[in-house]
């Protein structure tokens, strides 16, 4: 990817955590955390990876993508309206009474949402339905679920490993957000999943280790994940939850919190800093 | 009703599937290794590449589906009752219900009937769960010809859709030729005044047995058939509430949550009617031969027949 791309990539991504920021704010609860650790990865994806045309969300042939981790829909919200499937002034209704931004993911009201999802574990399931789906409608759409770290706890998510596997879903690419926490605290300390890759490998996936908020890092991971043949792929990154907002950075503590109204300042003021930083680069 | 032909609604689904198989690629059939009880192995040996085997794994199979409907097919997913919508519940409500994706669960071996194999697997508890998702049709059929309708029924229908379906062999009482299936309708398949016996399922045809009985000592019953117990045929429970003034409900069910609870939660705000409820009684099964076991929970015409005429005052 060229310099110039990447500063495209970074300046959105910024753009993305200030309306996340903005939308959780607005809805006085919500999910910042992880939505913020995955930025990057919710930028590069509508911006690079999917295809997708936000004039026809339902466009048969698309690439689905299946936010598994429902919790962390202000990210997938925020990327969307950047992409302009939607107004990025609807941000600010998320969690209202009657907004089409719900809570977590509702296929059926927010354009651009390809599953309702938020109870953890169901989404990479139903992207193993919509992967095996696609092979058996003989369409070339690719298919990508992203999962919390926490959220591979659940058993059904290795139940859907296991199936994509089985059914050779090589149009299928899981990305597990590796922030390291979850509600309780520290993953390793709640409920180690780890060795996260190496289990991955043992249940026949092809897999990628890579820093969640490195562009280059991501753009190589997914070029493997298309050319890999015959098994599915996933990928690994290392992110750091909250990134982008010192006071959230590594704090379990805003998993699902929204910040008041002197947070919202310092946060925004820290992310418009960054965002003039990116665009003078 | 000795010579009657008995086939169970498992074996209806089977053969059901094969012709939507046939008529329409849309249609991809999801099981959960028991392909073989669940007669969804009968399309997979029609169809092997349309066939997906999930292992067992419910959970994992009914978000499965859900994805492959929201690609636009048509999937029907079978286990057992126990396991589709007990074990699965949650991705039932989550990935299917709220989404309202257009899959359709035929779930076999529900109820008392399940026999030897015992309370484990005796699922009472299907119609409750499975009514209390928004947006879920819930079906049971009472005979093959019912079932195989009702299974095509599914298909054409835009929606989440739940059908239990029966492990034993059950009388065929419907008469094939100008058989036709409507969801949300019931039927009267006798006329009577004294009281209305609404039944689903296996209870159906015990129902009708009861009613005969009833008929030689003066009472006239209605039976009624309930095929689809949500949405409920409230027209035909409001008529015959008010012609019989008295209603047996009969399910091989809990006596919570299932058909009785649905007539009564709808008499009791519209037309306030006595009603008995036979069905299982807040209780789990236990092993041994389905009709023995369905005899000792009291799923029998007898039984019916005893509550008709208590509400008769006879």
């Amino acid at each position: 990817m060229t310099a110039s791309e990447k500063k495209e990539l970074m300046t959105a991504a910024c753009r993305v955590r200030m309306d996340i920021i903005r939308a959780v704010h607005a809805a006085k609860s919500g999910h910042p955390g992880g939505s913020l650790s995955a930025a990057d990865l919710f930028t590069y994806l509508y911006q690079r990876e999917l295809r997708v045309d936000p004039a026809n969300p339902k466009w048969a042939d698309r690439d689905r993508f299946v936010l598994s981790k429902g919790h962390t829909a202000p990210g997938l919200y925020a990327v969307l309206a950047e992409r302009g499937f939607f107004p990025v002034e609807e941000l600010e209704t998320l969690r209202h009474i009657g907004s089409d931004l719900q809570g977590h993911p509702n296929m059926n009201e927010t354009p651009g949402v390809d599953m309702s999802t938020g109870s953890l574990g169901q989404g990479i399931s139903a992207a193993c339905g919509m992967a095996l789906s696609a092979k058996y409608l003989g369409k070339d759409c690719r298919v990508y679920a992203l999962l919390g770290d926490g959220e591979i706890q659940e058993g059904e998510v290795w139940e859907a490993f296991m199936f994509a596997h089985h059914y050779q879903l090589d149009n299928l690419c899981a990305v597990i957000d590796n922030n390291g926490l979850q509600i309780d605290g520290n993953i390793a300390d709640v409920m180690s999943p780890y060795p996260i890759p190496d289990k991955l490998r043992a249940f026949g996936w092809a897999v990628a280790e890579i820093d969640g908020h490195d562009f280059d890092q991501m753009e190589t991971a997914f070029a493997q994940a298309k050319a890999t043949k015959g098994v599915p792929f996933a990928i690994v990154m290392k992110t750091v939850k909250g990134k982008g907002v010192s006071f959230m950075e590594n704090q379990a503590g805003w998993h699902g919190k929204a910040p008041n109204d002197q947070e919202y300042e310092t946060a925004m003021a820290e992310l418009r800093a960054r965002l003039a930083e990116v665009e003078a680069m | 009703m000795a010579d009657v032909k008995k086939i169970a609604t498992r074996d209806s689904y089977g053969a059901a599937l094969v012709e939507l198989g046939q008529e329409h690629e849309d249609v991809i059939v999801f099981d959960a290794d028991l392909a073989g009880s669940t007669k969804s192995g009968v399309f997979k040996k029609a169809f092997p590449n349309r066939h997906f085997n999930c292992g067992i794994a419910e959970g994992n199979m009914m978000a499965v589906a859900a994805g492959a409907a929201a690609m636009g097919l048509v999937p029907f997913a079978s286990s057992f009752v126990m396991f589709a919508a007990g074990r699965a519940f949650e991705q039932v409500r989550n990935s299917i219900g709220y989404p309202h994706l257009n899959v359709k669960i035929c779930a076999s071996h529900g109820g008392l009937s399940v026999g030897e194999d015992g309370a484990s697997h005796q699922c009472c508890e299907d119609f409750a769960l499975m009514r209390s998702i928004p947006g879920m049709v819930v079906m049971c059929p009472a005979d093959d010809v019912e079932a195989r309708a009702m299974v095509k029924a599914a298909y054409e229908y835009q929606g989440p859709v739940y059908i239990r379906l029966g492990r034993s062999a059950v009388p065929v009482f419907h008469k094939e030729e100008g058989y036709t299936f409507q969801i949300g309708k019931g039927e009267a398949l006798t006329q009577g005044s004294d009281v209305a016996v609404i039944a689903t399922g296996l209870m159906v045809e015990r129902a009708l047995a009861a009613g005969e009985a009833l008929a030689k000592e003066g009472i006239s019953a209605r039976v009624i058939n309930m095929a689809t117990i949500k949405p409920l045929d409230e027209e035909l429970v409001l008529k015959a509430a008010r012609e019989c003034g008295r209603i047996v409900t009969c399910e091989e069910h809990s006596v919570i949550g299932g058909l009785g609870e649905a007539v009564c939660a709808l008499l009791s705000k519209v037309c306030p009617t006595p009603v008995s409820r036979v069905g299982v009684e807040d209780v789990f099964g236990c092993s041994g031969p389905a009709d023995q076991v369905l005899e000792l929970y009291g799923l029998t015409a007898d039984h019916i027949a005893r509550e008709a005429r208590a509400l008769c005052g006879k």
